[in-house]
């Protein structure tokens, strides 16, 4: 990988984006790499999750918005819990997964994540809450090639009463409908 | 009469008596040595009901030698041999036989320990029958100390001692006083002004009754020993009366040569060829470069004495002062003798000569730069007035990028060491830039960021967090010109990416070397130095001012890299040294020294005078001494030992031919005791 730094392509740009949208002081991480050592999912990651951080900090732009590890990242929040400068790293994972959607370089094969997100924040849009049959539902359709998986757990959800087949929406739908406009 | 002697075998905890049966020991010494009539165990002889046990034993048992079966004697000697002093033993009857360092601690197996340590024992006793007794020897002291630099080391140990009441001369072999300080722009961490807390020191010095200042001048020789040196000082011609001349500064407004270089400004601004090197300089007052002066040019050329040039007289034309000018061209070269009791050598470092490394373009490209040249950029009284300009065309860089570690940690380079400093001041200068230029953007590739120091870690991270400065985590390649940029080819190491930044001006954190004289200057003085050529102290943790040489001290960073607190602060342990040295009118020194054997009439010496012993001793301490008949003429030329300068090494008794010279307390006999009392099966 290269990194090119000149006048036109300054470097300090695209971590003072970050920093503003996330008031998150990314300078402040010096790169002990703790947050890295408790990750439950680093093993899975294309980059460790303090390198992620380098990447604003030095304004690899591309090479964090395309990053699988933002979307891997379960937001478990062990990373911000433990950081000795008190770096808000899954929050800003969040932020990165964001700004990724809108410059459309989130990566290709974390498509399901991705959509997931999506009918995820969809199904609280429409109800104000999860309903987990029709999020599911949707998630499914956008990604057929996931239909089959994990329906085995799907009998023993319905007996303990875990997806209900109607949806509930909650009283202050309008509000959170409201919420959605504001940020989209 | 037969000596009566007492051996006393230290358990030292479980260290000695883990592998040594020490019982076995005390044991075997009582049955088997010759003259041992007392033995005891302790189990820590060094301890106070240890030490009574000593001195009650002595007047008990009415011993007249003892033998102390413990650690090393350079831990112990002192102690035991104190305590016999206080039962009216003299202290040179009293032996260590070293059972801890040479015995215990290297073997495992407690049989082999056990007669070794018996043997340790035997030998020592032997030695012990043949002790006589000495005396201290008395050396006077010369209440006077010489301090060798005038940099801010150099000035504080000069104000310490001085403020301790006595005279101080202090030596500086540039025209002022001031050193590296001096030129920096700022100090870290709290970014006060250098120059604002320099100066009133040495102001301090100028005005202090007790410093005698000699700048542009150089320790030419030193003599003597320990609390009697003898200097000669080389007062270089400064071509100006340093009594007559005001530093009215006519002389250099005056001078036409103004493009010299400036070595205070490091080469980024001019200077005349008659000049002060900076305006808050002590003395005040002028020096004429013999080299670039264009009378001096013209009387090298002609071969004529400069007052017989007619070139250019403006200088000497503009002085003010009558009748006499304090301007002398014809002024040469004095020596001057001093004499002193002690020394502090703070002669300071170089900053590493930026032509080492090519593949950066120092010394070639005009906008990379080392350290201390951005600290006269960033100074207020610097050739830009602090402004940061590119040398190359005055441009205010938008990009600039700072390198770590240029020379230090690079054993290609000759240079394996940390230079300490580096990491911070780079800190400082990303600071004072992105204060100077706030639209800019600085980088720093390091490879650790060390900043140990109270309140220096939060000062770094201030740079990266408040000031903005990006730290890249890996070494340069490459630094090259594309038009009017410099491409610094790096990497960073944490994403595993190449760098490349198209950079308008290069800072290089250059290396702390000695000085190029260090090993030249350190003969003259007889003290050591290391492989990196920085002075040694004697002991890295428990004597850090103490050079190898009795009465000379380290201060600053001639003895190793050092910021400026450390630097002051070992000066002031230097100081206290003096002090404590200047305290006393008389030394007492341990009588371990060597003599030349003395005979009656007509042999005089059985030294046959090859002078072997002169060329072998470390520290001068030999002296050729004619004997004379009653008519003045010489007889025989013989070695004679200095007892100042002696520090009982031996290599003299061991090297002379004709067994002539004896080291107190260390004799052929007594050698040879202890090696014929070694049982070998």
């Amino acid at each position: 990988m290269k990194i090119k730094i000149s006048l036109n392509e300054s470097s300090s740009d695209f971590a003072k984006e970050v920093e503003e949208r996330s008031g998150i002081k990314v300078r402040e991480c010096y790169q002990c790499g703790k947050c890295t050592a408790g990750c439950p999912v680093a093993y899975e990651m294309d980059y460790m999750p303090n390198q992620i951080i380098r990447f604003v900090q030095i304004g690899a732009k591309r090479e964090a918005l395309t990053s699988r590890t933002i979307w891997l990242c379960a937001s478990c929040i062990t990373c911000t819990t433990r950081c000795p400068k008190e770096v808000k790293i899954a929050e800003l994972m969040d932020v990165l997964r964001e700004m990724s959607l809108e410059e459309g370089l989130a990566n290709p094969l974390e498509k399901n994540i991705t959509t997931f997100h999506k009918s995820f924040l969809n199904s609280i849009k429409k109800h104000g809450r999860i309903s987990e049959l029709w999020m599911l539902n949707e998630y499914k359709m956008k990604r057929p090639k996931t239909a089959l998986q994990d329906l085995v757990v799907a009998p023993q959800l319905i007996s303990k009463g875990k997806l209900s087949f109607l949806p509930h929406d909650i009283k202050g739908k309008d509000v959170i409908k409201r919420i959605f406009e504001k940020c989209e | 009469m037969s000596k009566k002697i007492g051996v006393f075998v230290c358990h030292c905890g479980t260290n000695i008596s883990a592998t040594v049966d020490v019982e076995k020991v005390a044991e075997e010494a009582k049955k088997k040595n010759p003259g041992v009539t007392y033995t005891t165990t302790h189990k820590y002889m060094c301890s106070d009901p240890g030490q009574k046990l000593l001195r009650d034993k002595i007047k008990e048992e009415g011993l007249t030698g003892i033998v102390v079966a413990a650690c090393s004697p350079k831990m112990h000697e002192r102690t035991f041999r104190n305590a016999a002093i206080k039962t009216g033993l003299n202290p040179y009857h009293v032996e260590i036989s070293n059972i801890r360092e040479q015995c215990s601690w290297v073997h495992k197996d407690k049989a082999v320990g056990t007669t070794k340590s018996i043997d340790l024992v035997r030998m020592m006793t032997e030695k012990t029958r043949k002790d006589k007794s000495l005396k201290p020897i008395k050396v006077h002291v010369t209440k006077r100390a010489l301090v060798i630099g005038g940099g801010i080391a150099g000035i504080q140990a000069a104000l310490d001692i001085a403020d301790g009441g006595n005279e101080v001369i202090l030596v500086e072999r540039e025209a002022s006083i001031g050193g590296h300080m001096a030129q920096l722009s700022e100090t870290f961490p709290t970014l006060d002004c250098s120059q604002c807390i320099m100066t009133p020191k040495m102001v301090e010095v100028a005005q202090h009754e007790n410093i005698k200042l000699y700048t542009w001048s150089e320790i030419e020789a030193v003599g003597g020993y320990l609390g009697n040196f003898d200097i000669k000082i080389r007062k270089k011609a400064r071509s100006v009366d340093l009594d007559l001349c005001t530093g009215c500064s006519s002389c250099w407004q005056v001078c036409p040569s103004k493009k010299i270089k400036s070595e205070f400004d490091m080469g980024l601004g001019n200077r005349t060829a008659i000049y002060v090197p900076f305006p808050q300089a002590i003395p005040s007052k002028p020096v004429i470069d013999r080299e670039n002066c264009l009378l001096f040019k013209d009387a090298r050329k002609k071969n004529i004495p400069p007052n017989d040039s007619k070139v250019c007289r403006k200088c000497i034309d503009a002085c003010p002062i009558a009748p006499v000018k304090a301007i002398d061209y014809s002024q040469e070269d004095e020596i001057v003798e001093e004499k002193v009791g002690a020394i502090v050598v703070a002669t300071g470092y170089r900053e590493l000569e930026d032509g080492l490394y090519g593949e950066y373009g120092g010394g070639k490209y005009k906008d990379v730069i080392t350290g201390l040249q951005f600290e006269r950029l960033a100074s207020a009284s610097g050739p830009t007035d602090g402004m940061i300009k590119r040398p190359s065309d005055g441009k205010e860089p938008e990009i600039i990028v700072f390198i770590q570690c240029v020379g230090s940690r690079d054993p290609s380079k000759g240079c394996s060491y940390c230079s300490k400093t580096c990491c911070m001041y780079t800190a400082k200068h990303t600071m004072l830039y992105k204060h100077k230029v706030h639209h800019g953007h600085a980088y720093v590739f390091y490879i650790d960021i060390r900043c140990a120091g109270k309140s220096y870690e939060e000062f770094a991270q201030r740079a990266i967090e408040e000031e903005g400065a990006t730290y890249l985590r890996g070494r340069v390649s490459r630094v090259y010109q594309k038009g009017d940029k410099l491409v610094v080819l790096g990497a960073d190491t944490l994403t595993g990416s190449v760098v490349e930044i198209e950079a308008e001006m290069v800072v290089l954190a250059s290396a702390m070397k000695a000085q190029d004289d260090a090993g030249e200057f350190a003969r003259k003085l007889s003290i050591q130095y290391d492989k990196d050529m920085f002075f040694s102290e004697i002991h890295p943790k428990l004597k850090p001012v103490e050079s190898s040489s009795a009465g000379i001290f380290l201060a600053g960073t001639c003895q190793g890299p050092k910021d400026i607190p450390e630097a002051v602060a070992q000066a002031g342990a230097a100081a206290s040294k003096v002090l404590a040295l200047l305290s006393s009118d008389e030394l007492e020194r341990e009588p371990v020294v060597a003599r030349v054997d003395r005979q009656l009439p007509p042999v005089f010496s059985t030294c046959i005078g090859c002078f072997y012993c002169q060329k072998v001793c470390p520290y001068s301490a030999i002296e050729q001494e004619d004997i004379k008949a009653r008519d003045g003429s010489v007889i025989k030329t013989v070695a004679r030992v200095n007892e100042g300068l002696c520090q009982g090494c031996g290599l003299c008794a061991a090297t002379c031919r004709s067994k002539s010279i004896e080291l107190a307390g260390f004799n052929d006999e007594q050698i040879y005791a202890e090696i014929n009392a070694v049982e070998f099966n």
